[in-house]
């Protein structure tokens, strides 16, 4: 994965955004976060999280204009959340009482602030807290310009002189009755104190200044001309703002209070030399990226305050928190239990996974993580930005397996399976008895065949019936473990060769019964005119069968490869009216189907993580499943969900007990492809399969299958392990027990099987394997 | 592990080839790469190595995935 690849994915996910309230707040006060903290009952940790942004609480928290409230997401499902009494109730209830003490390093550069309105105080305050002198100069006998003229119950003299006391504690000299202009009357020069100190700020409100006689540039009103974004003047040295911008419209605190602050930045970049203008897109309101889903949310009205004047009480405020949504988008995380299992969501991953792709030495920390995920790409189909962890995974897999880096263990399996199904033992590729060409091909695909054989056998007669010109026939495999392996090579070798299969059986088009191979073909050998099955059967007559059992509602489960071919799922609900049998829907939308646990090998890599996938899908509903995947079926089936696949109803085999019926182990599927190749060559072409070796006989009880098939070590390996330990004496005896113990590396496991001589055959009492090599030549 | 037997009594065992009783001795690890010495029963004589299930699932196990992550 290159850097630029993983920076872009990682940024395209909206988790870390900030929330509607935040982007709004001019300031962006982290009202998220201190509501939180309400919700916990901490009042003294909420007023420092609104004390952290805003330099004057108590004003701030009684006369806010609160743009927050516009844009809180709880007006989606009922009244906004009340942030701004909030805010008060953490300055009511929070508000530390002890002064805290102020470690300031100062710095030898002089600000003169002209004006003590929000704006003037603000930067006064931030500036001072930098470490700079910091004078105020203000023309009244008063701080504080415009906040004076509130009401007094909503903003009383006390608690404007309380916040104030802050500018004493940052040692701002103030120069109260002080007119600062260069005309008549003035008690101090514009010119001198421009002299005289590093930089000026202007904070002078809402009038026209023509009158100070200042050597500005202004507007044709008499106001200031004040660049956007920086806040300067006409002269480098001098800054202004405040409600001087905003003379024409509505006073809003929190856009002076902004002003001042933003002012106050650039004041501090010039005297430290730095840009004025290099990274301040992300100041001041903005519309935020973050998604908050609010379908489902119960709508609620804000909770009332018994007691209007006094604000909330300290449980209306805990009642008013707790209608919060906390926004966060965490679309995926809450419907893929993988990305919901390693505790975070893709930002995070998508960095963790490039990390662990990017590091030479230590420990790879990641690559189960990435080995996890069922590729099914449910995360994209929720994801308000389309990111898919499937394509992050999938190419941390292709990188590790280039790298040499994939940990063996996790694909081997599936992989010697997906080897099976390409060998002799299974692969067969014919026209239909009686033909030399094709005008179809069935391909069933290697799962279908290992879990149902009499259904593809079945399938195979009924297409012969029904089309015309002959059905061909390809058993093998498509390749999808290869790719879900990060294994392209072998991927595309695979896929090639189906296609010179398909070019040499003169090009028909090709049906199959897995959804899996569907998608394969589709992606990724596009001259191949494929049909799933389902469409082919939904658009000529079903077999005519007798219905053994007459299904109570099933749910439908798609299988996670048709998530997008709306066709294939339509056709499947059509057959299953047409069969009579009522169906119900899990979820509302089929494009969200969920992985059986198979997918991507998420089973062989993370158990845990596939057994919560399953059982989260099989809970959905009570009734029994339908699906069309064998792999899906065998799945739920496993674990005790009742489920029959689909062609269990149109070939009438359906039972009570098929329902329950668990599929076939490892060894057996092995066994079932074998025979069907066998049985297909002997009842359609007359011939003898290949030669099977002449089986030694096993002897296996269910307790003993059952822990092969948890170490997944096949019969065929027991055989390998037992031939060669028969053939060369290589064994070894347990003397108390009369048991022999036997190993065998085939390739790159040791087997290792316990058993003993019985009559019948040969009894095995234990098998396990390592994939460490052991020799006891030590030179 | 899970699948692992309770400790059993050290079991006599017999290299069936050779017919003599294993012994404990030096023998190499080796995987992806890196090689340990250990000591298990083996044959004195072929040299043949009995690696038990409780190591096989256990310790072995757990180096064989360390050593995948590497």
């Amino acid at each position: 994965m290159d850097h630029t690849k993983a920076r872009e994915r990682e940024s395209q996910c909206i988790q870390e955004q900030p929330p509607a309230c935040t982007s709004a707040c001019p300031a962006h006060v982290d009202a998220r976060g201190m509501i939180e903290c309400i919700r916990k009952n901490d009042f003294s940790a909420g007023f420092a999280v609104f004390n952290k942004t805003i330099p004057f609480p108590g004003i701030i928290s009684r006369i806010c204009d609160h743009p927050c409230q516009i844009a809180c997401k709880r007006i989606e499902a009922g009244e906004a959340i009340r942030i701004n009494s909030l805010e008060r109730a953490c300055v009511e209830y929070g508000r530390e009482t002890q002064k805290k003490r102020l470690y300031v390093t100062k710095k030898d550069k002089k600000v003169a602030i002209i004006g003590a309105g929000l704006s003037g105080l603000t930067a006064a305050f931030d500036l001072a807290s930098k470490g700079f002198d910091v004078e105020l100069f203000e023309a009244t006998h008063v701080l504080g310009g415009r906040i004076r003229e509130f009401d007094a119950q909503q903003l009383p003299q006390h608690i404007i002189n309380a916040d104030l006391v802050a500018l004493e504690d940052r040692e701002v000299v103030i120069h109260l009755n002080t007119q600062v202009t260069n005309g008549k009357g003035g008690s101090a020069s514009f010119d001198e104190l421009v002299a005289s100190f590093d930089a000026v700020y202007i904070g002078l409100g809402p009038h026209a200044v023509d009158h100070l006689n200042i050597d500005l540039s202004l507007t044709p009103s008499g106001r200031i001309e004040i660049a956007p974004i920086t806040y300067g003047t006409s002269n480098p040295k001098v800054f202004a703002g405040g409600g001087h911008r905003y003379h024409h419209v509505a006073y809003s605190p929190i856009t002076s209070l902004l002003d001042g602050r933003l002012a106050a930045v650039s004041i501090d970049r010039l005297l430290q030399g730095a840009s004025l203008t290099a990274r301040r897109e992300q100041e001041g309101p903005f519309v935020t990226t973050l998604y908050t889903n609010t379908q489902g949310i119960e709508p609620l009205q804000a909770v009332p305050m018994s007691i209007k004047a006094e604000g909330y009480s300290r449980e209306e405020a805990g009642n008013e928190a707790h209608r919060c949504l906390q926004c966060q988008c965490l679309e995926c995380v809450k419907v893929c239990e993988y990305l919901a299992h390693y505790g975070s969501y893709p930002k995070r991953y998508v960095r963790e996974i490039y990390n662990n792709d990017s590091i030479i030495m230590g420990t790879h920390l990641a690559n189960r993580m990435v080995n996890s995920c069922s590729l099914c790409s449910l995360c994209k189909e929720v994801c308000p930005v389309d990111l898919n962890m499937a394509d992050v995974c999938l190419d941390a897999r292709q990188s590790m397996v280039k790298k040499g880096k994939m940990p063996p263990s996790v694909h081997d399996f599936a992989l010697r399976d997906m080897q099976f199904s390409l060998s002799e033992a299974f692969y067969l590729v014919r026209h239909e008895p009686g033909f030399s060409a094709s005008s179809a091909l069935f391909y069933p695909g290697c799962q279908l065949s290992a879990s149902s054989p009499h259904h593809v056998a079945r399938v195979y007669k009924h297409l012969r019936s029904t089309i015309k010109g002959g059905v061909g026939l390809i058993l093998g495999c498509c390749g999808a473990p290869a790719f879900w392996a990060g294994q392209e090579e072998l991927f595309q070798r695979t896929i090639r060769t189906t296609a010179e299969e398909w070019e040499r059986m003169g090009k028909p088009r090709i049906i199959t019964a897995c959804s899996s191979c569907y998608r394969i073909f589709k992606d990724y050998l596009h001259d191949l005119p494929v049909e799933s099955l389902w469409t082919v059967l939904d658009n000529a007559e079903l077999p005519e069968v007798r219905q053994v059992m007459k299904p109570k509602p099933m749910a439908i489960h798609d299988p996670c490869a048709t998530r997008n071919d709306r066709a294939i799922q339509q056709s499947i609900r059509r057959i299953v009216a047409k069969l009579g049998v009522q169906l119900k829907e899990l979820g509302h939308h089929p494009e969200l189907t969920t992985c059986c646990g198979y997918g991507g090998h998420m089973s062989f890599a993370n158990p845990e993580v596939a057994d919560k996938v399953v059982n989260r899908r099989i809970t959905e509903s009570d009734a029994d499943y339908l699906a069309y995947c064998a792999m899906c079926r065998d799945n739920f089936a496993a674990r005790g969900k009742r489920v029959l696949h689909i062609l269990d109803l149109i070939f009438g085999t359906g039972s009570d007990e098929t329902a329950r019926q668990k599929g076939p182990g490892y060894s057996q599927r092995h066994e079932n492809r074998a025979k069907l190749k066998t049985e297909f060559l002997r009842d359609l072409w007359d011939e003898k399969g290949a030669k099977r070796e002449p089986g030694m006989k096993l002897i296996i009880d269910p307790e003993v299958s059952e822990l092969l098939e948890r170490r997944m070590i096949l019969e065929e390996d027991l055989l390998k392990v037992l031939g060669h330990a028969e053939r060369t004496g290589e064994k070894i005896k347990d003397v108390k027990t009369g048991r022999f113990l036997a190993r065998h590396r085939p390739v790159s496991v040791t087997y290792w099987v316990e058993y003993s001589a019985g009559e019948a055959g040969f009894i095995i009492h234990n098998a396990y394997s390592h994939r460490m090599e052991v020799s006891g030549d030590v030179q | 592990m899970s699948e692992e037997k309770n400790a059993a009594p050290e079991p006599i065992l017999l290299c069936a080839k050779c017919s003599v009783e294993m012994k404990i001795g030096k023998v190499k690890a080796s995987y992806l790469g890196s090689e340990f010495p250990i000591e298990l029963l083996k044959c004195p004589i072929c040299g043949m190595v009995y690696v038990p299930e409780s190591l096989a699932t256990g310790k072995m196990l757990q180096v064989e995935q360390a050593l995948e992550d590497k």
